[in-house]
């Protein structure tokens, strides 16, 4: 790629980040990543919590999805750097993985069937431990 | 919006993002091809994990037998206690502390310092190093205790095959990653980036790494603490 197309400033910043730089590429300030640094501490000390006080269930699964996706969208976000990118790059990069919840949603439908398949079919008391958790 | 330039300057507007695609020349304006093509291998290894989380989901949802419970599996003895969980809590802070140091490194290399980039990626590296090292340990201790890819002695045999592949994947990415990590490090305090002015190269190989911190974030969720 030419050095003239990136030697132009680059994207102006969302959250009040300052830009006083002249080379090409993302510069923020550091107090940003040790912000993100910290809150990604947090985040693991209280996914880790989850476990470690034995949540059960629902709260046990919401709790985890959500320290998860905050966690995952720090990291793309910032360390990343994919705020302060353009549009179009955004799009390319973010929209495809959308696809997967299609092949998520039609694999638990799969599962699902095999599953009471298995459950009709299955049933030779010696062969299989007693499932307790479904 | 000004008729004369062809590159849209407000980056998060519509009209940018219609006036980049429709443009019969590069797409990505303002990005530096090797950080694109970075982002494109990066999306294309996330449907790669993604295809082994599923087919984790699969057989964990259709097993007849009872999924070994990886709280009591993952457990450790230290300092005479049995807590839950421990090793992979470690390697998780571990992975993030690397992922700060290498934030860190990319942001000095755009200030071209030259040793605080090179000394922060290779901080990084060792922390991925370490990072191995305990996932080493942990396949060890597992292997001990019989857990094969075709079964293990605390429940569903299928444990094995998911646990195997998944963290073996991301394992071999992690070691993959010390190891360009500490080759752009060294050509870095060698004053490469200096002389042909590419420090981009510290950012693109900072996306690899964020990308191996992100993965285990998925990896921890789904197989460790579900």
């Amino acid at each position: 790629m030419d050095q003239a197309t990136h030697a132009v400033q680059t994207p102006s910043t969302p959250v009040g980040t300052t830009q006083g730089h002249d080379d090409a590429g993302q510069q923020h300030p550091l107090g940003v990543y040790f912000k993100i640094w910290g809150l990604l501490f947090v985040l693991s000390a209280l996914s880790y919590a989850v476990d470690y006080f034995g949540f059960q269930g629902l709260t046990r699964w919401s709790l985890i999805l959500i320290f998860m996706f905050l966690k995952a969208g720090l990291i793309v976000s910032v360390f990343m750097h994919m705020v302060w990118e353009r549009l179009a790059l955004i799009y390319a990069i973010l929209l495809p993985p959308l696809a997967l919840i299609v092949l998520v949603g039609l694999m638990s439908l799969e599962a699902d069937y095999t599953h009471w398949t298995r459950m009709l079919f299955y049933e030779t008391p010696a062969a299989i431990e007693p499932v307790e958790h479904h | 919006m000004s008729q004369n330039t062809h590159v849209a300057t407000e980056p998060h507007s519509l009209e940018t993002l219609v006036s980049d695609w429709s443009t019969d020349q590069e797409v990505f304006k303002k990005v530096q091809w090797g950080k694109a093509m970075m982002w494109i291998f990066l999306l294309s290894d996330t449907f790669i994990f993604s295809c082994f989380l599923t087919s984790y989901m699969t057989v964990r949802a259709t097993t007849m037998v009872a999924w070994p419970n990886p709280s009591e599996v993952f457990a450790l003895t230290l300092f005479g206690e049995n807590i839950p969980l421990i090793l992979i809590a470690i390697m998780t802070f571990v992975l993030i502390s690397s992922s700060g140091t290498m934030a860190l490194a990319v942001n000095f290399g755009y200030r071209r310092n030259r040793k605080a980039t090179a000394y922060l990626m290779l901080a990084t590296a060792l922390l991925g190093a370490t990072f191995v090292g305990m996932q080493a340990f942990e396949w060890s201790k597992l292997i001990a205790e019989g857990v094969r890819p075709w079964g293990n002695p605390f429940g569903a045999p299928q444990f094995g095959a998911s646990f195997f592949m998944i963290t073996g994947f991301h394992g071999f990415h992690v070691s993959i990653g010390v190891i360009y990590l500490t080759i752009i490090a060294l050509r870095v305090l060698n004053g490469v980036y200096d002389r042909n002015g590419k420090y981009e190269v510290v950012e693109i190989t900072g996306l690899y790494w964020h990308f191996v911190d992100l993965v285990w974030v998925f990896i921890f969720a789904f197989f460790y603490l579900w």
